[in-house]
């Protein structure tokens, strides 16, 4: 019996594959890097568009958004649809916005930096502020973010500042400065977590050294990674999303912490934030309009309908961070505990972080450095 | 006497270590306390949280839907792929090549993949995943297939193609009823990886509605609840009773064939 | 063969022709769109640069593999490989005896001891690598359990201990398997003619057990090895962030840095560990 040989045809399935390589090459002039352009020219939007032809994919931190929020937005601007796509992290989300061509994302909820590298790749519809009458309702300092001066490819949604989050009765002395951090004494031995976002990694050694969160000089970061590794014997763990359940359980006495997530309203009330005397950092986490999104009047709309104080104030209730949105803020209460006292202008003592370009990949180098290292 | 009763001491080191945490994991899904923890008490409050858990419920049904959709191509295209392989190569290469999807790491397929949507800039979603899926659970629906057709007499597709009958003929005809148990098989193993796969989900679903293994990874990585307890309580028991009545169902095939 | 094919009519061969197309066609094309393909993007993209802010740069670079150079990376597979390869020495001294164990039973305790190890696998992968949180962590239920006989608590979670654990339970089936596969192979008259001719079981075991269940042991190791050297979940869930193994620092090349170049060349790396695994293990298999 003969049989028809395939392996013969194996040559062919090579080739097949090789055409890969061919694809990829004549791929590469479209995906290429703009390096360095800046937003492309903005289109043109219409303020009357028919909204109710267009629905909104949104993705957004986990919790940032209230359960009953896509009900109450539909009603009140009558689109078509809003959908919510989840994530954990910033580099979370920049995965799914940088991944292929066309995420399917209208609105993103990233921090200030990552809004600026987006806008930088020219993934950035600029804002028209003629279609969010709402950005009044801001601080004046809100407008004017390092990340963004004038707000035109963001808009600011939460603000607030890294610190030392801990357990009042379990430390044996006031945390004040990042070294109780970074050197732990030998009752928080084990019981410290890091976060882990490379810039956020970085940000206590770098403050502690007295440098700029922002440095892209070598050998300070050189000298904040001794630190790191120096301190890395001493930690529980690194940790950006269950620090404040280490806390409450006991496991961590001490932890760097953003200060929403920091859970000092907790009802045993044994937990407080400080941010320590070196300084920190002004983070903000901010919306953004895709430029690939094909329903920019509704997502301006949208962004608008965020911005009523009535709708705004909700994060600060509820999520514990302070919004930069001064109307919204004055409705709300301030619980005991809470850290929403905190005015803007104690705010803009911390350091803003920005994206660094090509100088990023040095805290990328770090942050392997740091975990790497056993 | 005294030796083989040593003989079955590390059987048992091995069931206590496979079962003590999931005996764990059950006993804290009745916790009534917060603490995922300390156990204050018995209650079903976690099953009533878990029913109510709108993400859950989603995830439970994007991963059926994942699960359908690439376990239906996966089948066919595995089991014409076990016949062509079986019945029309010989190429050791290409028998390899089958493979290759159920050997490779889940990391290798899933940025493998991704590279590929992104080069022909497809947007991510739960038919991506879907494809992606039955890449895999093709390999391993033409090894089960394969399998099954080594041990499959070949005189009747022989006769049938002596008779004059074409090879699509003689398929449909005699091959498919004689590998209809191995395919079920392959279709139910490509079913079950689909629903536990989590890497290449994780890496090609995009901004699409997560599948329930991407949910529980999401919810660990917020920190533990005791609500996870009582959805591993759950698929612990679906899956006892899915393996039992598998165990049944060979038991009564295998009778049948005896019979017949 | 050939001339035989020359005196037939044209038409059989045709037709089996049209049989090994229609048959083999669809799956072939699956495969070499959605495995060749990337496989080919991967291997090309090692040669790329990575553009500024992630995407790639289609320009020719060896950069990549110079990093690849780097103690630092070359540190983390070495980790990697050790890890793996402790996880595959301690499943192997685990799950021989049970295999063996398993292989002297009856029959019908043969079918549900073995069904017992798998079953566990049947639950979902991620919840089955968080329950070691709750029994391993400070308050977690092994440190409660040795407090109540005075000791501890000890540091269990957010270790390599603990990243190992979690590797090993997750695979640890597919150890026992094909070793169980093996050794139920095996014919008893074997070990009893060496038992017959005045050898000590243990001299049994040694000269005859053994040797004639390697591609056993072989193909287990393999199967617990490769899942474990590419692992990022586990790393990250029971490892604290604390340490990184080769997954972990593929996944964060895709999804955090954003260099994919040089995220497709440490899964070259990968693939390439595992080819040579592979060899050796044929290679093996065939002296055993």
């Amino acid at each position: 019996m003969s049989r028809i040989r395939f392996t013969r045809r194996l040559p062919a399935a090579v080739a097949v594959a090789g055409l890969a390589l061919a694809v990829a090459a004549c791929g590469g002039e479209s995906s290429t890097s703009p390096e360095g352009t800046n937003a492309a020219a903005a289109d043109d939007l219409k303020p009357n568009a028919d909204l109710t032809k267009q629905s909104i994919q949104v993705t957004v931190w986990d919790g940032y958004l209230p359960e009953e929020f896509t009900k109450g937005a539909k009603e009140k601007l009558k689109v078509k649809d809003i959908k919510i796509a989840l994530h954990a992290t910033n580099e979370d989300a920049m995965a799914k916005l940088t991944a292929s061509g066309d995420s399917g994302i209208d609105v993103a909820f990233v921090s200030g930096q990552y809004a600026q590298a987006l806008n930088e790749q020219g993934l950035l519809e600029p804002i028209h502020p003629e279609l969010i009458p709402n950005l009044a309702n801001l601080y004046p300092e809100a407008t004017q973010l390092s990340h963004d001066k004038g707000n035109k490819i963001s808009v600011p949604y939460t603000w607030g500042t890294t610190g030392i989050c801990y357990r009042t009765d379990l430390v044996k002395k006031k945390p004040t400065s990042w070294n109780d951090l970074l050197k732990p004494p030998a009752w928080a031995d084990k019981k410290v977590t890091m976060m882990t976002t490379e810039r956020w990694l970085a940000l206590p050694a770098l403050k502690a050294l007295g440098y700029s969160v922002n440095t892209d000089k070598d050998e300070e970061i050189a000298k904040a990674k001794e630190l790191l590794l120096a301190q890395k014997p001493h930690l529980l763990g690194y940790d950006d999303t269950t620090f404040g359940d280490k806390l409450k359980s006991g496991e961590a006495i001490m932890v760097e912490a953003w200060d929403g997530w920091c859970p000092t309203t907790d009802p045993k009330g044994n937990i407080a934030f400080e941010v320590p005397k070196e300084g920190s950092d002004l983070w903000v986490d901010t919306m953004v309009i895709m430029k690939s999104s094909k329903n920019k009047e509704a997502a301006h709309a949208l962004i608008n309908y965020i911005l009523a104080p009535e709708n705004h104030s909700w994060a600060a209730e509820n999520i514990n961070y302070k919004v930069p949105n001064k109307a919204a803020m004055e409705r709300v209460k301030v619980a005991k505990g809470s850290l929403l006292g905190i005015k803007p202008d104690e705010l803009l003592d911390g350091e803003s972080i920005v994206d660094l370009g090509q100088a990023s990949t040095k805290y990328t180098r770090l942050s392997t450095e740091v975990t790497a290292q056993s | 006497m005294r030796r083989s009763k040593l003989l079955f001491v590390p059987l048992w080191v091995t069931y206590v270590f496979l079962y003590l945490p999931i005996v764990v994991l059950v006993v804290m899904s009745f916790n009534a306390g917060e603490s995922a923890y300390t156990y204050e008490g018995f209650s079903l409050k976690w099953y009533g949280e878990l029913a109510a858990d709108e993400r859950i419920r989603n995830g439970l049904i994007n991963t059926l839907v994942v699960a359908v959709g690439s376990t239906a191509i996966a089948t066919v295209l595995g089991t014409l792929l076990a016949v062509g392989l079986a019945r029309h190569s010989r190429s050791k290469a290409l028998d390899a090549l089958a493979l290759m999807p159920a050997v490779l790491p889940d990391l290798v397929l899933a940025i493998g993949l991704l590279l590929f949507y992104g080069v022909i800039a497809l947007t991510l979603g739960h038919y991506s995943v879907i494809l992606s899926h039955a890449l895999f659970s093709m390999a391993f629906v033409a090894a089960v297939v394969r399998t099954r057709l080594s041990g499959a007499d070949t005189s009747l597709e022989e006769a049938s193609r002596d008779l004059g009958a074409g090879h699509v003929v003689t398929f449909m005809k005699i091959t498919l009823p004689q590998l209809a148990p191995g395919i079920v098989a392959g279709a139910l193993l490509a079913f079950t990886l689909s629903l536990d796969e989590f890497v290449i989900a994780f890496f090609t679903i995009g901004n699409a509605e997560p599948t329930l293994p991407i949910v529980i990874y999401s919810m660990i990585r917020f920190g533990v609840t005791p609500k996870i307890n009582a959805l591993a309580a759950i698929l612990l028991l679906v899956s006892f009773v899915a393996v039992i009545a598998g165990q049944r169902l060979t038991r009564i095939g295998e009778a049948q064939r005896a019979e017949g | 063969m050939t001339s035989e094919l020359k005196a037939r009519p044209a038409s059989p061969s045709r037709g089996r022709r049209l049989g090994a197309f229609v048959f083999l066609s669809p799956g072939l094309t699956y495969l070499v769109v959605l495995l060749l393909v990337p496989l080919a993007l991967v291997l090309s993209n090692t040669v790329f640069q990575r553009g500024r802010f992630g995407g790639v740069v289609y320009e020719f670079t060896t950069e990549n593999f110079a990093r690849l150079m780097d103690p630092l990376y070359l540190g983390v597979v070495g980790g990697s490989l050790r890890i793996a390869a402790l996880t595959t020495a301690i499943a192997l001294l685990i799950g021989y005896p049970t295999a063996y164990a398993i292989a002297r039973l009856s029959p019908r305790w043969k079918t549900i001891a073995l069904v017992a190890i798998v079953l566990p696998f049947w639950t979902n992968f991620i919840i089955r690598v968080y329950a070691w949180i709750i029994l391993l962590s400070g308050p977690g239920l092994v440190n409660s359990g040795m407090a109540a006989i005075g000791l501890g608590p000890y540091e269990l979670l957010y270790n390599q201990g603990a990243i190992v654990t979690g590797l090993l339970y997750s695979y640890l089936p597919l150890m026992v398997l094909p070793l169980y596969a093996a050794i139920e192979r095996l014919d008893p008259q074997l070990r009893e003619a060496s038992a017959n001719l005045g050898a000590s079981p243990f001299t049994t075991f040694r000269k005859v057990t053994l040797p004639l269940t390697v591609p056993g042991v072989l193909s287990g190791c393999l199967f617990v090895f490769v899942p474990s050297f590419g692992n990022f979940v586990i790393p990250e869930i029971l490892g604290g962030n604390k340490s990184i193994m080769v997954g972990n620092l593929i996944r964060d090349q895709f999804l955090k840095a954003r260099d994919w170049p040089f995220g497709s060349t440490l899964a070259l790396a990968l693939i390439a560990v595992l080819l040579v695994l592979l060899m050796a293990q044929a290679w093996m298999a065939r002296r055993a």
